[in-house]
């Protein structure tokens, strides 16, 4: 598949925002049993939303970029009940929404307790905003990862594997982000959320290669000879029935060397784990903290080369009818 | 229920592209906009085809065989691309089992093209939506036109009468009876879409005769032949030597 850089960009920028979002949360519950120390909405939760919102709205504006007719995009909500893709059009901007509304009540400190739990633990506004969210955020990881997963003849990304990196994947840049923004906001969480960024990397790395491993060991389905329905070991096509190029020939094939191809598929685990995995270590064992922003960084370019070799990893059976011009 | 689909006879095709130039000259035609092209007379020309004509060799020289094989939408029974689309711009008709794209609601994101594995699904690259054989759905119905002509474009251009047109629900049908005596095949039939489309195979007649059909075993000429000579030294039955 052509891999567009529109679809990157929504989809690792999403992901990263609702790492980001379930980065504070996770502070914001953990503080709530006393396990941290509260931090203030103020300094803390209303900044950490703000970068989560830019990020989702720059991924939700990168995806306009994808329509031919974006004029008509707000059509895409129609049909939830059977796309993957029409349910993440319209869990997206919900979770946006929610983003928003509890960054909101942070920063104007509009905490009405709602209810209480037993040994007198408050539960506000922002709790409720911030479970809400939650939910939100893991459907939305559960959509993005279902509109390829979902397809069965893409083989590649037909695997629960890919609901599962697209979630970790999204967790651990998040959380790398969210460590970074701690080390000015914070500094008192930031080894907890290193930590915990350090972690979600290294079961994405485990997840990516997992994956990797199950995509060099697929055997296609589809042939040449189920293609045109002959039987004969040896079909070679002569001609794709025209000389120049076409929407299938441009759209299915990522049009890079198989050198770069192969560079790609070393340098992405590099990028996206080893490396800030590394980073993040080293800041928790005390290095200086500006290595946290540097890691997210170079994290997140790791995740753009990550989806690149995503894309043009999986090959798509219409291919067997474009394999020769002439 | 109807299911409106061609059947494609690969024996008879000849590859001349007669069905892909027919079916663009009436789709780029007509009221849903036109197919667009680029750069027609330029070095690297694209455009947009419903129908396509692809040519493959099967076997090896010298014993090979030219397969043409026109593709277009296989109007699937069960069609992947149609529950993928966001928008509901993609849909299979009830009343005949035609998929089709309303052009005025494709927001153009081409998932459903990432959604067939046989790839006829185009983008159209001036109009951004996505666009795909109708079966000439602006042309079988219409009371206009003389009963024998509301068939596709590519049907009534095809010189040799490659493509077979109509309802594979009827058993009665033209269609169904060539699927039926001509061991019509689906394409792909691993992925489930159970396509309408089907393609009849390459045929050979050949007549299959034994050995024994061409030599009498029972020629009274022969059976004498088939008696043991017998030694120059023994008396023969009618006491003259055997040579």
């Amino acid at each position: 598949m052509r891999p567009d850089l529109s679809v990157l960009l929504l989809t690792t920028l999403i992901g990263a925002g609702q790492g980001l979002f379930l980065a504070l949360v996770t502070v914001q519950v953990y503080a709530l049993f006393a396990l941290l120390p509260a931090q203030d909405g103020r300094t803390f939760f209303a900044p950490g939303s703000v970068i989560a919102v830019v990020l989702l709205v720059a991924g939700l504006a990168a995806s306009f970029l994808h329509l031919g007719r974006p004029e008509r995009a707000w059509r895409a909500a129609a049909k939830w009940r059977t796309s993957w893709l029409s349910r993440e059009v319209i869990v997206l901007p919900a979770f946006i929404a929610v983003v928003f509304l509890y960054g909101a009540a942070h920063f104007l400190g509009y905490t009405p307790v709602l209810a209480e739990l037993p040994s007198n633990i408050p539960i506000d506004v922002t709790v409720v905003l911030g479970l809400i969210g939650t939910v939100l955020a893991f459907g939305l990881f559960l959509c993005t990862g279902m509109i390829y997963a979902c397809l069965p003849f893409l083989r590649e990304w037909a695997s629960p594997l890919t609901v599962v990196n697209f979630t970790l994947m999204g967790g651990a840049s998040g959380f790398t982000v969210a460590a970074a923004l701690s080390a000015w906001t914070a500094p008192v969480l930031t080894s907890f959320l290193a930590g915990w960024a350090l972690i979600l990397t290294m079961l994405a790395f485990a997840g990516r290669i997992a994956s990797l491993v199950r995509n060099a060991k697929l055997r296609p389905k589809s042939t040449l000879q189920t293609a045109i329905g002959v039987k004969h070991p040896n079909i070679v096509q002569k001609s794709q029935g025209f000389l120049g190029g076409s929407f299938n020939t441009r759209e299915f094939f990522h049009g890079r060397s198989r050198q770069f191809l192969r560079s790609i598929r070393w340098a992405f685990p590099l990028a996206a784990f080893a490396v800030p995995a590394g980073l993040l270590a080293a800041s928790l064992m005390g290095a200086t903290e500006t290595l946290l922003p540097v890691a997210a960084a170079i994290q997140y370019a790791g995740l753009l080369a990550e989806r690149w070799f995503f894309f043009a990893e999986a090959n798509h059976p219409q291919n067997l009818y474009y394999q020769a011009v002439a | 229920m109807t299911q409106l689909a061609l059947v494609i006879d690969l024996n008879v095709c000849v590859g001349c592209h007669a069905c892909v130039t027919s079916c663009k000259q009436w789709n780029t035609s007509g009221s849903a906009g036109p197919l667009a092209d680029f750069n027609p007379y330029g070095a690297d020309p694209t455009g947009t085809f419903f129908n396509r004509v692809q040519t493959f060799e099967v076997g090896e020289f010298p014993n090979t065989q030219i397969v043409h094989f026109p593709k277009s939408c296989l109007h699937c029974e069960d069609p992947p691309c149609v529950p993928v689309c966001p928008t509901g711009a993609s849909y299979k008709r009830a009343e005949d089992g035609i998929v089709l794209v309303d052009y005025d609601k494709c927001i153009g994101c081409k998932y459903c093209s990432w959604a067939c594995p046989y790839g006829v699904r185009e983008l159209d690259e001036e109009r951004k939506v996505m666009t795909k054989c109708t079966l000439c759905v602006d042309r079988i119905y219409d009371t206009a036109l003389p009963e024998a002509e509301r068939k596709p474009a590519c049907v009534l251009a095809c010189p040799t009468s490659a493509r077979l047109f109509g309802d594979i629900h009827d058993p009665d049908s033209v269609v169904s009876e060539a699927i039926r005596e001509n061991a019509g095949y689906p394409l792909m039939p691993e992925w489930g879409t159970r396509p309408s489309n089907h393609y009849l195979p390459r045929r050979k007649t050949a007549i299959r005769i034994h050995e024994d059909e061409l030599v009498r075993s029972d020629n009274p000429l022969k059976i004498d032949g088939l008696l043991p000579k017998p030694a120059k030294a023994e008396p023969s039955l009618d006491d003259v030597t055997s040579w």
